[in-house]
């Protein structure tokens, strides 16, 4: 692969490592770990763990894979790969 | 106009709907029959992509689940929709690249073997014909539930129609009517759900419902909830986990797997135009999914409220004494919907006190100070079964909505099982005839004879699986879990590899799929029996059920996976490096630019 080449998939590997992160905070991590310490906490009706489990890890997902597709079209434009 | 007669209305409506869809659509190519001749915009595809995936588990059993588990119903929620991060970010913009049909197909190509892909093919038929044998069983009772027919004939009739519209649409006629389906099971979802949030919060939005206060009430609805179900001895409905922290952590994860490598979805993305509309369509899909998952705690807070409303009428609203014996309704001025009910077995009744009076309680509680209190109260043991898979289809009754929500609930179950197994059958149709027939046993096969092909093994797929669906093995609710846990241990890994590891070879591929596939069914297989036939089961050799830290068999693909990576990294070190023309697939494969219309042929 040439120097541009590695460029750009160190450029995604980058940015699927910060939204993975993203990913395992969200659903792993305020939904499953830390859900009884985050439980104390109120959002509404909802303790907030809980609401992470069953609602806010998904708003998060979806925000995630539209974040993704974008920053994926401007990392193409910038080393010049993307589709016509 | 009677219930009855709005259901047949309603429901027959709406298949109208979708054989005229499949007749307008009919597929000419091999191309438009297996992939729609690529050309369906990001967000047609994600509808598309999400009626494909929210089966008869997703619209009818979920919330049932949820409503039963509690917190601890969150990891099919986060574990359902979580995939698709998964999916979007490391498989799906790559494998349209590749430009294939199928997955098998990718397999193959990359690791450079026939065998790499067989194996594959295996791994597919066996996650996807599990799957769709719980469908098939979806579908009957369905049928059977609403048309007021036998089981036996409820599958009948699913067969033809599953039979009509996917062997002569193809992927071109299943993506226009499962767009039509989606349309049809999401209204059908949240109209009565946005009916029940209006009556116990006053919110219209179900979602926020969830989180707010009961009218006329200063609590909010959760925490109420919370109090009336340790009342009655149930665990805590916003802290009950599910077995423990690390199972649920593990589950979790094996749905999250399981739902990136489960071929059915991973074709949709083969059907979008372009590299850039495939990443867009992933999150489409789940915006699709997430209208319906979001909804679907609420459905289960709200019916296990207004359930134990039904049951002891003035403990949610005005703080009655539960144990007090006029708490409790009588039998004898039950409401209708349960009647209605009980004629299924769904629903049970059995006076142990003999009092008259319904009594539904945990007589599993572990807590001393509530036996105390159910035995001062005289209560004998719980006396009201009610069977989880009916909440959705009884929620509108529950709420007393009226005849034509039902009878849209009911073409909503039917459309969400029958658009999931149209879509399998494509993935194993397309596996047999392209991967198998073409691939292996007659490559110079015409165009016009692999598309014969691929439609006599859709039929083939649909008499075997309509046959194991009248006749199940002795597995319904396991099969879903187990679909996923194959494709999570076996396809998931390998393609993923395939993708993100230039070195990887198909020594290591191959070791890894076959090694990720055994362990999983071997786990499995021994607390469910050998291919799922009782009796088989050899828990003690595995040292008794859970015997994995703990971890129950549907949370296993997580393990199986792992297994899969490992096996697959050791076995690659001590084998050849993948030829150099490979590594340069994979490296036109990561990048987006020169994605053409997907095609057939063989590199």
């Amino acid at each position: 692969m040439d120097k541009q080449g590695e460029a750009y998939w160190k450029a995604t590997l980058g940015l699927l490592t910060k939204i993975l992160a993203v990913w395992f905070i969200v659903s792993f991590g305020a939904g499953i770990l830390f859900a009884d310490m985050l439980n104390g906490i109120h959002l509404g009706g909802y303790p907030l763990g809980f609401w992470f489990a069953q609602q806010g890890s998904m708003y998060i997902f979806v925000a995630l894979i539209f974040y993704y597709a974008k920053k994926m079209d401007q990392i193409d434009r910038k080393f010049d790969v993307h589709e016509e | 106009m009677d219930l009855q007669t709005t259901i047949y209305l309603v429901v027959g409506l709406s298949f109208a709907l979708y054989i005229g869809i499949a007749i307008w659509a009919r597929a000419g190519s091999t191309s438009e029959f297996y992939v729609a001749g690529g050309g369906v915009g990001p967000r047609i595809n994600g509808m598309a992509t999400a009626a494909d995936w929210m089966s008869a588990a997703s619209f009818i059993s979920m919330a049932g689940l949820i409503s039963n588990m509690g917190y601890g119903g969150g990891l099919f929620l986060m574990g359902w929709t979580g995939g698709y991060v998964l999916l979007a970010l490391l498989l799906a913009p790559y494998l349209r690249k590749f430009g294939k049909f199928t997955v098998p197909q990718f397999i193959g190509d990359r690791y450079y073997s026939q065998t790499a892909s067989t194996v594959a093919v295996l791994c597919l038929l066996v996650a996807s014909l599990t799957y769709i044998i719980g469908q098939m069983t979806g579908v009957g009772v369905a049928f059977s539930r609403f048309l007021g027919v036998s089981n036996e004939t409820g599958i009948y009739v699913g067969m033809g129609i599953v039979f009509t519209y996917a062997v002569f649409g193809g992927m071109k006629g299943i993506t226009y009517t499962q767009v039509a389906q989606y349309v049809v099971l999401i209204f059908a979802y949240t109209i009565p759900a946005i009916f029940i949030s209006m009556q116990l919060t006053g919110n219209p939005i179900p979602q926020l419902g969830l989180g707010s206060s009961l009218t006329g009430q200063d609590i909010s609805l959760l925490q109420k909830l919370d109090q009336v179900v340790v009342d009655l001895g149930f665990g805590q409905y916003t802290t009950t986990t599910a077995g423990s922290t690390l199972n649920m952590f593990v589950y979790t994860l094996s749905l999250m797997i399981g739902t990136a490598g489960l071929p059915h979805v991973i074709m949709r993305f083969f059907t979008v135009p372009s590299v850039h509309a495939a990443r867009l369509s992933a999150g489409w899909a789940l915006v699709f999914i997430a209208i319906l998952y979001t909804t679907a705690p609420a459905v289960a807070a709200m019916a296990k409220t207004n359930l134990i409303r039904t049951l002891t009428p003035g403990v949610v609203m005005q703080n009655a004494d539960p144990y007090a014996a006029e708490s409790q309704i009588k039998y004898d001025e039950r409401p209708d919907w349960m009647k209605r009910w009980e004629v299924t077995g769904l629903l049970k009744f059995e006076d142990k006190n003999a009092d008259g009076r319904i009594q539904y309680y945990n007589d599993k509680s572990k807590s001393e100070e509530f036996k105390a209190k159910a035995e001062a109260a005289g209560w004998k043991g719980n006396e009201l079964s009610v069977n989880a898979d009916i909440i959705v289809l009884a929620n509108p009754e529950i709420a007393l909505l009226p005849n034509w929500v039902i009878a849209l609930v009911a073409a909503g179950g039917l459309a969400a099982a029958l658009s999931t197994a149209a879509g399998l059958l494509l993935a194993i149709s397309s596996a047999i005839s392209h991967d198998l027939v073409k691939g292996v046993f007659k490559p110079n096969i015409s165009e016009k004879g692999e598309l014969m092909a691929g439609k006599i093994a859709m039929a083939c797929s649909i008499v075997v699986a309509g046959y194991l669906g009248l006749n199940p093995p002795g597995f319904a609710a396991g099969t879903v879990a187990l679909a996923f846990g194959i494709a999570a241990s076996s396809l998931f890994p390998a393609i993923m590899m395939g993708i993100f590891s230039k070195k990887m070879n198909k020594e290591g591929a191959i070791a890894g799929m076959l090694a990720g596939l055994t362990i999983t069914l071997f786990y499995v297989f021994a607390h469910k029996g050998l291919f799922f036939i009782k009796g088989t089961d050899y828990l003690p050799l595995i040292g008794g059920p859970n015997s994995f830290f703990g971890i129950t068999p549907e949370a296993f693909g997580a393990v199986g996976a792992m297994v899969n990576f490992i096996v697959a990294f050791v076995v690659d070190k001590f084998t050849k490096e993948p030829p150099e023309h490979i590594q340069h697939l994979v490296e036109s494969v990561r990048t987006p630019r020169g994605a053409k219309a997907v095609d057939g042929r063989h590199a």
